[in-house]
C-alpha cells in the first residue's frame, strides 16, 4: 500500500464511528434537542456492546445490544429533555456521567477493571471491490454507501423527515398542524441514540476487538462540533467526519516518521481536535441554529 | 388510559425547593440500588457505608474536606460561569492545565520564601485555567460559536497534553513513571489541621467562594452578570455590556478550575500525573447544579459529593463494591436534581382518557 | 342541508388562577356564516379559540361539532373535526416551503411527495382564489402571502369551521378587502367562518352575527345588520369609549433628534433600510407608520443603540450619536420603550432591579449595591406610576400593563429629551393603553420628542403631530395628522404610489 492509499483507508475507518455519531446527533438536533449524551451513548454503546458479544460469543448480539443501549440511553434523554423539559445541557451531560459510570462500573465487576479486557475476534474486513483502499468493515460499507444516504431521504422526503425538521424549527407550528412534538422528539431520540450505540460498538466490535477505559475519549463532542460544522446537513457533516478522520489517520502515519520521533504521540493525538476547532471557526461562525433548538415545548 | 401530564404550578412550590435536595439523594439511591445488587452487596449496608461511614471517624471525615476541596473550586467555576449564561464545560480541562501551569511552578521556586512560592503558583495555576478558558469565550463573543463545544473539545485536548508531557519530556527521571518531578518543598500548601491532609486549598476556596458570593450577590458587578444570565438581550438593551460580562465570567470561571487543579498538585499529589483529575471538572457541574448554582449551595454540594466520593472508596474496599458506583450515583442525581426541579413549577395531572370523554 | 349549528360552545370555563378567562361561555355558529368574536385585549377571544382548537384545556365545558359532542385535547383532534385556525402568531415554519407547510401533519403515508403536493396546493389556491407559490420558502414571504398559506393549510385539510384571530392586524386595507372576498367565497361553500376582531368596522362589514365578550362572559350575540356601532361598543365596554385625544395646538419647536440618510442591513444581511431622513421636535409626536418588516425594527433598534447603521447619521440635540451603544444612548437622553416588553426587562430580576438597571453605578456605595436606595427607587416610581407591584417581586409575575408600567417608569422618571417607543399598547387592555399614551402626550407636553412606531392606525392617528410611511425601508409618505386618513395611508404602507418623493 502507498502512504495515500493507506491514509485514505484508515480515513473512512476512523471516520465510520463519527459518521455514525453525527448522523444520530443531527437528527436529535433538528428535531430541537441538544444530545449532550452521545459521548455516554457511545461509550456504552462500545462497552455493552463487546460485553454482550463477549458473553454470546456472537458479534451481531453485541451489536444488537450496543444499538439497545443506544435507544435506552435516547429513551432516557426524551423523558428529561422532552416530557419533563429539563435544561438540554445538564440532562445531555448527567446522561453521559451515567453512562460511562455505568459501562465502568460493569467493567469492573465483569473483568475486575483490567485496563486491557481479553479480546474477542472482531468483525472481519471484507473487500467488495478489490481495491485495498475500500478493503473495510461492512459497517463502514453501510455507513457510507446505506446510513448517509437513507438518513438523508428519510429526514429530506418522508412524513417523520418533515415532522422532525418541523418540531426542531417551530414546535408551536408541528403542534397546530396536527403533529404531535413530543412523539416526534421521541423517535428522533431513539434513532438518534441506536446509531450513537452503533458508533460506539465500531471500536470495541470492528476496529480494535477489545474495551479499553475512555475508549471514546472525546468523540461523541467531535460529533457535536462536526454538526455545527456541517449546518445540521447530514452530507456537510460526514464530510467534517472524514476532515478529522483524515487529520487523525495523518498523525498516526507521521509518528512512524523519524523526524518525529521527538514529539509525544499525543501531542500528535490533540492535533484533530484542535482541527475541528479551527474549523468551527472558520465555517461554524453565527450559523443558524435549528429555531427551537434547546427549547422545551409545552402548550401555552 | 391514564395519562400524566404536567401542568404549570401558578407560582414555584417554595416546600418543595427545600425538599429537592434530601428527595433527591432518596429518589437516586433507589434508582442505583441494581448496581449494588449486582455487585452483590447489601444496599443497606452499601449506601451506610457510602454516606453514614466517612462521617464516622476523624480520618474519614477530614477526607472528606480534602475530596470537597477541589469540587468546591469546579463547583464554583462553573456556578459563576452558568450564572452569566455562559456554558462552560470545560472546567476539566481548564483544571488540568492549572495542575500542569502549577507542577511546572512548583518546580522553579525551590529558592522562593514559602508564601511567594505559593503565591507564584496560585497566580500562574489560576492564569493556566483562565488561558484555557480564553479561546472558547473569545470564539463566543467574536464569532458567535457555542462554547458548549469548544469547552468540551479542550477538555481531551487538555488531558492529551498532560499525557503526552507526562510520557515525554516530563518523564520521572528516577521512577521512569509517568509522573513528573516533585514540586519544591516551600511550594507545598500548608496543613491546617494535624494529622490530616486538609490544606490551604480548603481556606483558598471558602475564601474565594465567600467572594464570589459577594459579588454576586452585593454588587452592581454581580447584578449585570445576573442579568447577562437570565435574559442576554434585556441586559445588552438596558446598557450592561454583555461580552465583557461573559468574557469576564468565562475566564474567572476558568481561573477557579485553573485552581482546583492547584489544590490538587499543591496540596495532596505534589506532582503531575495522568490520573489528577479524573472528572472533577465534569462534577463540577453535578455540584452547582446540586447548589442550585449558589455560592451557599456549592459548598454543601461539594461536601456532600466529597462525601460521597470517600464512601465510595470505603465501599471498594469494604464491601467489593467497585467505586465507581459513585459515578454512577453523582450522574444519576445530577438528573434526578434536575426532574424535582421541574416538578418546583409543576405540578403532575393525572387523568383518566374516560373521564375527559365529551368535555373538550 | 339542516338547521345544526356547525359549532356549538356549552358551558366552557378556562381559569388562570384566580383570573376566569372565559366563565361558561355559549356559542353557536352556523354553517356559513361569518360570526364575529368581539372584544377588547384580554376579554377571552383568543382563550376561547385555542380551547376550540385544542390548544389550552379548559376546566370544564362542552364542544360539539354538527351536533354532535366531540373530544378535543389537541389541534390533531381539532383537525379530524374539520376545525382549522389561522393564529394571530402564524403557526408557520419559516425555513420550509409553502407546499411543506400545507401538508405538514397532513401528511398520507410514510413518504412525501412534494409534486403532489405542489399540486394540490396550487390546484386548492385555483379554487378559493387564495393565491401562494407552492415551492417558496415561507420565510420569505410577506405577512400577507403567509396568511394566505396559513388558509390554505387550514382549506388542504378540509376544514369546514375556520378560526382567524384577529387577521386584520396584520394587514394594509386593501388587503383585508382581499382577504374579506376570499371568506365571503369559503362561506358560500358552507364553510363557517369565526372571526376575531376588536374593531368595529370590520365586524359590521363581514360578519352575519356577532358575539361580545367582556372580561371573560359572553355579554350578547347579535345579528349584525340589527345593531349599531354604538350599540356594538357599548357592549364590548361596558362604557362608552372616551379615548386619549391629542390637544390639537401642536407648538413643536427647535429639532430635537435628527436623522440622515440612515441605512442598515437586516441579520440576513439585506437592506432594511435605505437613507431614511426625519427630524422629530421638541414637544412632537412623529408617527410611523408601516406594515411589520418594512425596517422599523431596524430603525427603531438604531435608534436603541441595538445595532450599527450601515450610512448615516443619528443627532440628538446637536450631539451626533451614530453608532453609539444602547448605555451611550441612555446616558445622551434617549428614553427607549421597545416593541416586545421582554426585551427591556429581565423577568426573574426583581422590579426594583429591572428599575435601576440602566443606571446601576448610581446604586453603588464603593463596590457595594445599595440595596436600600435601590427599594427607594422603586417605591417611589410604583407609587408616581401606579404599577400594582412590590418592589422585590419578579418582573416576570407582572401583568402586561404592570410590565409597560415598569418600562414606561425606568424610562420616563429620567425625563428623557426624545423617547423611541414602538407599539406601546399592543395587547394591553383599556385602561392600561389610556394610561399609557396618556404619559406619552404628558411626555409631549413637557417637551420631549417622541417616535412612536405603531401598526395601529387608530392609535398614530390619535397621538402623532405628523406621521411618515415606511415601505421597504424607505420613507414613501410623510404628511401632517390633519391630513391622513385610512385609506390613504393605506395606499402609501401598501406601497402604491408615492405621495410626495422624500429628499
Amino acid at each position: 500500500m502507498t502512504f495515500v492509499s493507506d491514509v485514505a483507508a484508515a480515513t473512512l475507518r476512523n471516520a465510520t464511528p463519527l459518521v455514525y455519531g453525527t448522523v444520530g446527533e443531527t437528527y436529535c438536533e433538528r428535531a430541537g434537542i441538544l444530545n449532550l449524551g452521545i459521548e455516554g451513548t457511545m461509550y456504552a454503546g462500545a462497552f455493552f456492546g463487546f460485553l454482550a458479544a463477549q458473553t454470546s460469543g456472537s458479534l451481531i448480539v453485541g451489536l444488537l445490544a450496543a444499538i439497545g443501549c443506544g435507544i435506552g440511553a435516547g429513551a432516557l434523554m426524551g423523558l428529561l429533555t422532552v416530557t419533563f423539559g429539563t435544561n438540554q445541557h445538564v440532562a445531555g451531560l448527567g446522561t453521559t456521567l451515567f453512562l460511562i459510570g455505568a459501562a465502568d462500573f460493569v467493567n469492573r465487576l465483569q473483568f475486575q477493571g483490567s485496563q486491557e479486557q481479553t479480546s474477542i475476534k472482531p468483525f472481519a474486513t471484507v473487500n467488495v471491490f478489490g481495491v485495498d483502499v475500500l478493503s473495510q468493515y461492512v459497517l463502514t460499507y453501510v455507513a457510507f454507501l446505506v446510513l448517509v444516504p437513507v438518513a438523508w431521504w428519510v429526514l429530506m422526503r418522508t412524513t417523520l423527515g418533515l415532522n422532525i425538521r418541523a418540531v426542531g424549527e417551530n414546535p408551536e407550528a408541528a403542534d397546530a398542524a396536527g403533529v404531535s412534538v413530543a412523539h416526534t422528539r421521541y423517535i428522533a431520540l431513539l434513532i438518534g441514540g441506536a446509531l450513537m450505540g452503533i458508533g460506539g460498538a465500531f471500536f470495541t466490535l470492528a476496529a480494535l476487538g477489545s474495551f479499553t477505559l475512555d475508549i471514546i475519549a472525546g468523540r461523541g463532542w467531535v460529533c457535536i462540533a462536526l454538526v455545527i460544522f456541517g449546518r445540521w446537513r447530514i452530507g456537510r457533516g460526514v464530510l467534517g467526519a472524514l476532515l478529522f478522520a483524515a487529520v487523525y489517520a495523518l498523525q498516526l502515519r507521521l509518528r512512524l516518521l523519524p523526524s518525529w520521533s521527538g514529539v509525544p504521540f499525543e501531542l500528535l493525538l490533540a492535533l484533530p481536535y484542535v482541527v475541528v476547532i479551527l474549523a468551527l471557526a472558520v465555517s461554524g461562525r453565527n450559523v443558524a441554529y435549528p429555531g427551537a433548538y434547546l427549547k422545551a415545548y409545552r402548550r401555552a | 388510559m391514564i395519562s400524566l401530564r404536567l401542568e404549570p404550578r401558578a407560582a414555584p412550590a417554595r416546600w418543595l425547593g427545600l425538599a429537592v435536595g434530601p428527595a433527591a439523594v432518596v429518589v437516586t439511591f433507589i434508582l442505583t440500588l441494581g448496581f449494588v445488587v449486582a455487585a452483590g452487596a447489601s444496599p443497606i449496608q452499601a449506601y451506610r457505608t457510602f454516606i453514614v461511614g466517612p462521617l464516622t471517624s476523624r480520618y474519614d471525615g477530614l477526607e472528606v474536606l480534602v475530596a470537597a476541596t477541589p469540587l468546591l473550586f469546579t463547583g464554583a467555576a462553573v456556578a459563576i460561569a452558568f450564572r452569566a449564561g455562559y456554558w462552560n464545560i470545560g472546567a476539566e480541562g481548564q483544571l488540568l492545565v492549572g495542575a500542569i501551569a502549577a507542577a511546572w511552578a512548583g518546580t522553579v521556586v525551590g529558592g522562593m520564601p514559602q508564601v511567594l512560592a505559593i503565591a507564584v503558583m496560585i497566580g500562574l495555576g489560576a492564569l493556566g485555567g483562565a488561558v484555557w478558558a480564553l479561546g472558547p469565550a473569545l470564539m463566543r463573543i467574536i464569532l458567535g460559536i457555542d462554547e458548549v463545544v469548544t469547552t468540551l473539545l479542550l477538555n481531551p485536548v487538555a488531558l492529551l497534553i498532560v499525557t503526552g508531557l507526562l510520557n515525554g519530556p516530563w518523564r520521572n527521571p528516577v521512577t521512569q513513571f509517568p509522573e513528573s518531578r516533585e514540586i519544591a518543598a516551600n511550594a507545598h500548601f500548608p496543613h491546617i489541621i494535624p494529622d490530616s491532609r486538609v490544606n490551604l486549598g480548603l481556606v483558598l476556596a471558602l475564601v474565594l467562594i465567600a467572594a464570589a458570593w459577594f459579588v454576586l450577590g452585593r454588587t452592581p458587578i454581580g447584578l449585570r452578570l445576573r442579568a447577562t444570565g437570565l435574559s442576554p438581550d434585556a441586559a445588552r438593551f438596558a446598557g450592561i455590556g454583555v461580552e465583557r460580562i461573559i468574557l469576564g465570567a468565562a475566564l474567572t470561571s476558568g481561573a477557579m478550575a485553573g485552581l482546583a487543579g492547584v489544590s490538587l498538585v499543591a496540596g495532596i499529589n505534589f506532582q503531575l500525573t495522568d490520573g489528577i483529575s479524573s472528572g472533577l471538572g465534569y462534577t463540577g457541574i453535578v455540584v452547582a447544579t446540586l447548589g442550585a448554582l449558589t455560592m451557599p449551595g456549592v459548598i454543601l454540594a461539594a461536601l456532600f459529593l466529597g462525601d460521597l466520593v470517600v464512601g465510595a472508596d470505603s465501599a471498594g474496599l469494604e464491601l467489593g463494591v467497585p467505586s465507581q458506583l459513585a459515578d454512577i450515583v453523582k450522574g444519576a442525581l445530577l438528573l434526578v436534581v434536575i426532574s424535582l426541579l421541574v416538578l418546583r413549577r409543576n405540578r403532575i395531572a393525572i387523568r383518566r382518557g374516560t373521564e375527559a370523554k365529551g368535555a373538550v | 342541508m339542516n338547521d345544526t349549528p356547525a359549532v356549538e360552545l356549552r358551558d366552557v370555563t378556562k381559569r388562570y388562577g384566580s383570573l376566569v378567562a372565559n366563565d361558561r361561555i355559549e356559542l353557536t355558529v352556523a354553517r356559513g356564516e361569518v360570526h364575529a368574536l368581539l372584544g377588547e385585549n384580554g376579554a377571552g377571544k383568543t382563550t376561547l379559540m385555542r380551547i376550540l382548537y385544542g390548544l389550552t384545556r379548559p376546566d370544564a365545558g362542552a364542544v360539539l361539532i354538527d351536533g354532535r359532542p366531540v373530544a378535543i385535547h389537541s389541534p390533531k383532534d381539532a383537525i379530524a373535526a374539520g376545525i382549522g385556525m389561522v393564529t394571530q402568531h402564524f403557526a408557520l415554519v419559516k425555513p420550509m416551503t409553502v407546499a411543506e407547510n400545507v401538508i405538514l401533519g397532513a401528511t398520507d403515508g410514510m413518504r412525501v411527495r412534494l409534486d403532489v403536493a405542489a399540486a394540490k396546493v396550487a390546484d386548492a389556491a385555483e379554487r378559493f382564489g387564495i393565491r401562494a407559490d407552492p415551492l417558496a420558502r415561507v420565510g420569505g414571504l410577506s405577512v400577507g402571502e403567509q396568511q394566505r398559506v396559513e388558509i390554505l393549510k387550514a382549506l388542504y385539510r378540509k376544514c369546514r369551521v375556520l378560526i382567524l384571530d384577529e387577521p386584520t392586524a396584520v394587514l394594509v386595507p386593501q388587503e383585508v378587502a382581499s382577504l374579506f372576498a376570499a371568506l365571503r367565497r369559503l362561506c358560500a361553500e358552507g364553510i363557517a367562518v369565526i372571526f376575531i376582531s376588536h374593531k368595529l368596522h370590520e365586524v359590521r362589514e363581514i360578519s352575519t352575527r356577532v358575539t361580545v365578550l367582556r372580561r371573560g362572559a359572553v355579554v350578547g350575540t347579535r345579528t349584525t345588520s340589527d345593531v349599531d356601532d354604538r350599540e356594538l361598543a357599548l357592549l364590548m365596554v361596558g362604557r362608552p369609549t372616551l379615548g386619549v385625544q391629542r390637544p390639537s395646538a401642536a407648538s413643536a419647536g427647535a429639532p430635537i433628534l435628527r436623522v440622515e440618510a440612515l441605512s442598515a442591513t437586516s441579520r440576513q444581511g439585506l437592506p432594511a433600510l435605505r437613507h431614511v431622513s426625519f427630524e422629530v421636535g421638541r414637544g412632537e409626536i412623529l408617527g410611523v407608520a408601516g406594515v411589520s418588516g418594512n425596517g422599523q425594527t431596524e430603525l427603531v433598534d438604531l435608534l436603541c443603540g441595538m445595532r450599527s447603521p450601515s450610512a448615516g447619521r443619528i443627532e440628538l440635540d446637536g450631539t451626533d450619536i451614530t453608532g453609539s451603544k444602547p448605555a451611550e444612548v441612555v446616558a445622551a437622553g434617549i428614553g427607549r420603550i421597545p416593541e416586545d416588553r421582554h426585551a427591556a426587562v429581565v423577568g426573574e430580576l426583581s422590579v426594583a432591579e429591572n428599575l435601576a438597571l440602566e443606571h446601576l453605578s448610581e446604586f453603588g456605595s464603593g463596590p457595594q449595591l445599595d440595596r436600600r436606595a435601590l427599594v427607594r427607587h422603586a417605591e417611589e416610581l410604583i407609587q408616581r406610576f401606579t404599577i400594582k407591584a412590590r418592589p422585590d417581586d419578579a418582573a416576570v409575575t407582572l401583568s402586561g400593563g404592570n410590565l409597560q408600567k415598569l418600562v414606561l417608569a425606568r424610562v420616563l422618571s429620567r425625563d428623557p429629551k426624545a423617547i423611541v417607543v414602538s407599539q406601546p399598547t399592543r395587547g394591553l387592555d383599556v385602561g392600561a393603553t389610556e394610561y399609557v399614551r396618556g404619559e406619552l402626550l404628558a411626555q409631549r407636553a413637557r417637551g420631549a420628542g417622541v417616535l412612536l412606531v405603531s401598526e395601529d392606525l387608530d392609535e398614530l392617528l390619535a397621538l402623532a403631530d405628523r406621521l411618515i410611511v415606511l415601505y421597504e425601508g424607505q420613507i414613501v409618505g410623510a404628511l401632517a395628522a390633519a391630513d391622513a386618513d385610512p385609506a390613504r395611508l393605506g395606499l402609501l404602507m401598501a406601497g402604491l404610489f408615492h405621495l410626495e418623493p422624500v429628499a
